[in-house]
């Protein structure tokens, strides 16, 4: 078997994934104007409104705040009956006015439920003439996020590339800074991508950085939008930057750093630094960027990662393993896996498009058993009965298939519902990837240990 | 932070005068923009036929509404949990366009065929009123051809309110109800509805009717079994709690099955008490008063012992709670008071203007009265009146914690049962945990005080 004919059984490669009559059974997917609601999380004084019913805003703040664990105001433009027949431009309005009253938002990013998409509401042109009759227009950016085509991940993407499109304009001048667009990762993950970047001497603009807006400090006052997120002056030179590292796998969706190419700011797209391979390619990304060597405390937390595999490989050696999640997450995990002599016997998303079996080509051929693309959690555990699978690696929502198997589960990722520290969760860059490493040998010994007749100290 | 409440929300918010009880702007869609803590009309019927363990629940629609409303709820089951289980039709574009008919019935078919469900409940979403599929017209046809009874829940989310949605599952339940046996069904018996047998309340609730001698026919909405709901109309009273859900539905029977309904609730040893002494009023029989008698001194004068030396800590503690609906408000209300716990914001989803003056009744002056409240004003009540525990569910979780205010899970998500006499223990014991936590000392709002204020 060649690299290229990864067996896809969910559909056929080239095909346009799904549309089967089969229902989802414990979905593997979230919907669309879920991640451009995370997207606006990660964004200076920005705040979400979804032009549709008040259900969808409620329900995605209830997951996000189950993860996050702070708080996630969305705003609704609270569809009824009478706007769903006669048009919902006036709830618009008065929602843009109610939120910039409550919030005196820096912007308000918009995006559709589908109710608002399946009326056809023209969003921009109610956007354009509420912003036409003010004498001093309220910035707003749009999306348009239809679940029934697309899921949390296209959201995402779009929201990034309306961001991108609405403020990055050409610069004259290049200035000392590099761009990230990260997929959705924790905010650990991202303050620690802002220390790599700045570790080579230039400073980082992350879209979106929820860093801070989702992982905060408490405070004397509650502030109606947590401090922190990418400022829109810094979104509006991003053009103009040094570089832009691209870690997302879009499928269908528009890239935001093509824009960012056209307008000026080249472009590296790479996998998610997870392991020690896939780190040292952003590393390098990084130097040529800038110029600039690596810091030293980086090659010190490469070699104790090193140091961390000579101790734990033999636990994880040949370990059967599902991944599962989003295309960026189970590919970098896939390599991190090879890369450590763990065999990812299964990978599998949710997500609509072939961005995971095209990420996966880049391994050797055989090293992975089956890739699932448009799956719901019922189809992944079927295939964990299939390829008896030791361990999965993948978000919290993976439970059940642990608890059916009677198999550990290490939670990354996106939803964890079932911890606390969901934000402090760190899977990247070298001490990432070392905090991961650790984590997975912990758990196959924790395991080993309590299946132990003996119950042995020494491990 | 200067805080204004928006001015499309002003009617929804006053402060109690138990003596001059006002009117409350309630009972509305939720103000545009506000970032209102509700759901939709489809989240109002899910919530009610959630528990129904042996029953398919398949949500037509895009993959959203499945995905948010997997095990998301507490609700036990004794036995099958066909409930825990996400089931939707998945729309794509494709069928937004030439309609989800064709998709809603292959996936019933495929579903029924594979878990064998007692009976299906199919869920219609925003979507699907849009484009106009018949659900029902598909619901027929496909129950027909199985033999189980297949139900249309058409709770869109624009219809209306979550009370729009309790409607909705109340029609849903109604046609299940007259459907089964009701031989074996004696005099004395109750169903209960409108508890969900989070975290075993159920159980708990009917081991007392057990203990009293009154049989439990259904608890329709909690532990529920579609053969058990289906000869519901086989009961001589109906136990109404968490009124907003099901009272609709007691209605309904009384008008078709004459059966009459009261309305209870088992929160705190109060209200558990005077509930237990209802029912077997009703039943007007001495043995069953007598049973009950001791059943309650039993249990009370168990209870009690400890529900004082907790009240010891907790004497003069402030509490804020916001929860769906009324009727657990005043429990709630009570139930700290005898904690010694003063409520000085009290706030619902969804009541309506007979339950906010009641409510106003029952609380003291100056006890702030919300209605569909939003984040930011909770945040600004909670500091104004100084709480020191705020009771609500997930969404409200994060306000209070990032004040640095304790806060206790009253919803649905909860793992702990509250219910009935041991549920009072287990409430007090919360919000001790909760209201004495030595971590309040050091958030910058205690610790910025002088400290002779820190307890």
């Amino acid at each position: 078997m060649t690299a290229a004919q990864l067996p896809v059984l969910s559909n056929e490669p080239g095909a346009e994934p799904s549309s089967s009559e089969a229902p989802a059974i414990n979905p593997c997917t979230l919907c669309a104007p879920l991640g451009a609601v995370l997207v606006t999380c990660g964004v200076r004084g920005a705040i979400s409104l979804l032009h549709g019913g008040q259900g969808c805003a409620t329900y995605i703040r209830r997951y996000l705040i189950s993860h996050f664990r702070e708080p996630v105001d969305v705003a609704s433009s609270s569809f009824g009956e009478t706007q769903t027949v006669f048009g919902g431009e006036d709830n618009l309005i008065r929602a843009l006015e109610n939120v910039e009253r409550q919030y005196s938002p820096e912007i308000v990013a918009v995006a559709t439920t589908c109710v608002a998409e399946t009326v056809g509401e023209d969003v921009p042109l109610l956007l354009k003439k509420f912003n036409g009759r003010r004498a001093v227009p309220l910035p707003v950016v749009f999306a348009s996020t239809p679940s029934y085509r697309d899921g949390h991940i296209e959201g995402f993407h779009a929201m990034v590339h309306s961001f991108v499109d609405a403020f990055a304009a050409p610069m004259a001048e290049r200035s000392r800074v590099v761009n990230l667009l990260p997929p959705l990762l924790s905010p650990a993950d991202l303050r620690h991508l802002r220390e790599v970047i700045q570790g080579f001497r230039v400073s980082a603009t992350i879209l979106p950085d929820f860093s801070e807006t989702l992982d905060g400090a408490i405070r004397q006052e509650y502030r109606a939008l947590p401090p922190g997120g990418t400022p829109i002056e810094a979104v509006a030179q991003m053009a103009g930057s040094l570089a832009t590292i691209d870690l997302t796998m879009t499928g269908k969706a528009p890239r935001a750093s093509d824009l960012l190419a056209k307008r000026g700011t080249p472009t590296k797209i790479l996998g998610l630094p997870i392991g020690v391979r896939a780190t040292d390619t952003l590393v390098e990304a990084l130097e040529q960027a800038t110029a600039e060597r690596q810091p030293q405390w980086m090659a010190d937390e490469r070699g104790r990662l090193l140091d961390a595999y000579a101790d734990g490989h033999k636990y994880v050696f040949g370990k059967r393993v599902c991944l599962y999640g989003d295309p960026e997450w189970v590919v970098a995990l896939a390599g991190f896996l090879l890369e450590i002599g763990a065999h990812p016997v299964v990978c599998a998303t949710g997500a609509r498009n072939h961005a995971l079996e095209e990420g996966l080509r880049r391994y050797p051929e055989g090293s992975i058993d089956e890739v699932l693309q448009d799956v719901d959690f019922s189809r992944i555990e079927q295939a964990c009965r299939r390829q008896n699978v030791e361990l999965l690696i993948g978000n919290s929502k993976g439970y059940s298939i642990a608890r059916n198997l009677d198999i550990p589960l290490v939670r990354v990722g996106f939803p964890v519902h079932d911890r606390i520290g969901a934000g402090r969760l760190q899977v990247l860059g070298y001490r990432g990837t070392l905090a991961l490493f650790d984590n997975i040998v912990n758990t196959l010994l924790a395991r080993q240990q309590d299946t132990s007749r003996v119950g042995y100290s020494y491990l | 932070m200067p805080f204004e409440v928006l001015e499309d929300r002003r009617s929804q918010i006053i402060r109690a005068d138990p003596h001059r009880v006002a009117k409350l702007g309630c009972g509305k869609a939720s103000a545009a923009g506000s970032v209102s803590q509700r759901a939709c009309t489809f989240c109002g019927s899910r919530v009610v036929l959630y528990p129904i363990a042996d029953a398919l629940h398949l949500v037509h629609g895009p993959i959203g509404c499945a995905a948010y409303t997997w095990d998301i709820r507490g609700a036990l089951s004794s036995g099958r949990e066909l409930h825990r289980v996400s089931f939707s039709t998945d729309m794509r574009e494709t069928d937004v366009i030439f309609g989800g008919e064709r998709r809603l019935e292959a996936s019933l078919r495929s579903l029924i065929a594979k878990y064998s469900p007692k009976a299906a409940f199919v869920y219609g979403t925003c979507v699907v009123g849009v484009i106009g599929d018949d659900v029902a017209q598909v619901c027929r046809r496909v129950e027909l051809d199985v033999g189980i009874p297949v139900v249309p829940v058409m709770a869109e989310g624009f219809r209306g309110t979550k009370r729009d949605g309790y409607n909705a599952a109340t029609r849903a339940l109604l046609s299940l109800v007259g459907r089964g046996d009701t031989s074996g069904i004696g005099k004395v018996s109750i169903n209960l509805m409108g508890d969900f047998n989070v975290a075993g309340e159920s159980w708990v609730i009917r081991k007392y009717f057990e203990a009293m001698g009154v049989q439990v026919v259904s608890v329709l909405t909690g532990d529920g079994r579609v053969d058990d709901i289906s000869r519901a109309h086989g009961a001589r009273l109906n136990l109404v709690q968490c009124a907003g859900a099901t009272t609709p539905l007691a209605q309904a029977m009384e008008e078709r099955y004459d059966i009459p309904y009261i309305r209870v609730s088992f929160f705190g040893i109060e209200d558990t008490s005077d509930a237990l002494y209802r029912v077997a009023q009703f039943f007007d029989s001495p043995e069953i008063i007598d049973r009950t008698r001791v059943l309650v001194r039993d249990e009370v004068s168990r209870v009690l012992p400890v529900l004082r030396s907790i009240k010891r800590d907790l004497q003069g503690k402030r509490a804020g709670l916001y929860v769906g609906g009324a009727f657990k408000a005043f429990s709630l209300v009570r139930a700290l008071r005898q904690l010694g716990v003063v409520v000085a914001v009290a706030g619902t989803q969804t009541g309506n203007q007979q339950e906010y003056e009641e409510l106003q009744a029952t609380c003291d002056r100056d006890t702030i009265i919300v209605d569909d409240a939003n984040p930011l004003e909770l945040a600004s009540f909670l500091v104004e009146q100084d709480v020191d525990v705020f009771i609500g569910g997930v969404k409200e979780r994060p306000v209070a914690y990032k004040l640095g205010i304790g806060f206790c899970d009253h919803n649905h998500e909860r793992k702990i049962g509250l219910a009935g006499f041991e549920g009072a223990v287990a409430f007090a014991r919360e919000i001790h945990a909760t209201a004495t936590s030595p971590v309040w000392n050091l958030m910058p709002r205690r610790a910025s005080r002088p400290r002779e204020m820190v307890p």
